[in-house]
């Protein structure tokens, strides 16, 4: 039973990555691809999660930890790039 | 035991699956940037979130072994995910993507106009 609801689950997901792919490559501005990008980091993350409880394995923690880490900081990154121009600043008293 | 736990896992799982289903439909179909961060920022990360409760379930209940790696991903899910929809907006706000036609009120904007005005 378990088997039949991780994969109906599945088909889910990658509705909404489809979905999320939709609204990359159509959005209007760059503002809305960033945050399709992130969405799609998020579901990414849970994709990975159900492959992990379907092929009962631990090895892909670390994979769900590092997917959260990256798309955390690319989302930051991009964010200071689009507000400020930069995305490290430099010193004043240079 | 092992029955109730499989149902309570796998109705975590598919309410997360449907959560980020709805989330992806609202990102679709939503008419505005803001209205779209909205719905991928707080239903995606209520998704996500039931998907690893469920994970951490699965190997708690059948495995008998609570996983803090699992736990140390939900925590950094739920308290980065919103702060990302936040600076990705506020961006978007100071770059001057326009708000939907029909909305009626900009808090923001006269905020601002009060501020410079003073």
């Amino acid at each position: 039973m378990i088997q039949g609801i991780l994969i109906c689950s599945l088909i889910f997901l990658s509705f909404a990555i489809f979905a999320t792919i939709y609204r990359l490559v159509k959005g209007p501005t760059a503002p809305d691809r960033v945050q399709a990008l992130d969405a799609l980091g998020i579901n990414l993350i849970s994709g990975v999660a159900i492959f992990s409880v379907l092929l009962r394995s631990t090895g892909f923690f670390e994979v769900i930890l590092l997917i959260g880490i990256l798309s955390f900081i690319g989302t930051i990154a991009f964010a200071r790039y689009i507000e400020r121009g930069v995305v490290i600043e430099r010193n004043h008293s240079d | 035991m092992i029955e109730i736990s499989k149902f309570i896992v796998g109705f975590l799982i598919l309410l997360g699956a449907l959560f980020s289903l709805v989330a992806a439909i609202g990102v679709v179909r939503l008419p505005d940037t803001y209205t779209r961060n909205h719905a991928a920022s707080k239903s995606s990360t209520l998704g996500v979130l039931s998907i690893l409760l469920g994970l951490f379930m699965y190997y708690l209940l059948i495995d008998h072994h609570a996983n803090a790696r699992v736990l140390l991903g939900i925590v950094f899910v739920f308290i980065t995910s919103p702060v990302a929809g936040h600076l990705i907006m506020r961006a978007a706000y100071n770059m001057g993507v326009p708000l939907w036609h029909k909305s009626v009120r900009d808090d923001l904007k006269t905020a601002r106009k009060a501020k410079k005005r003073r």
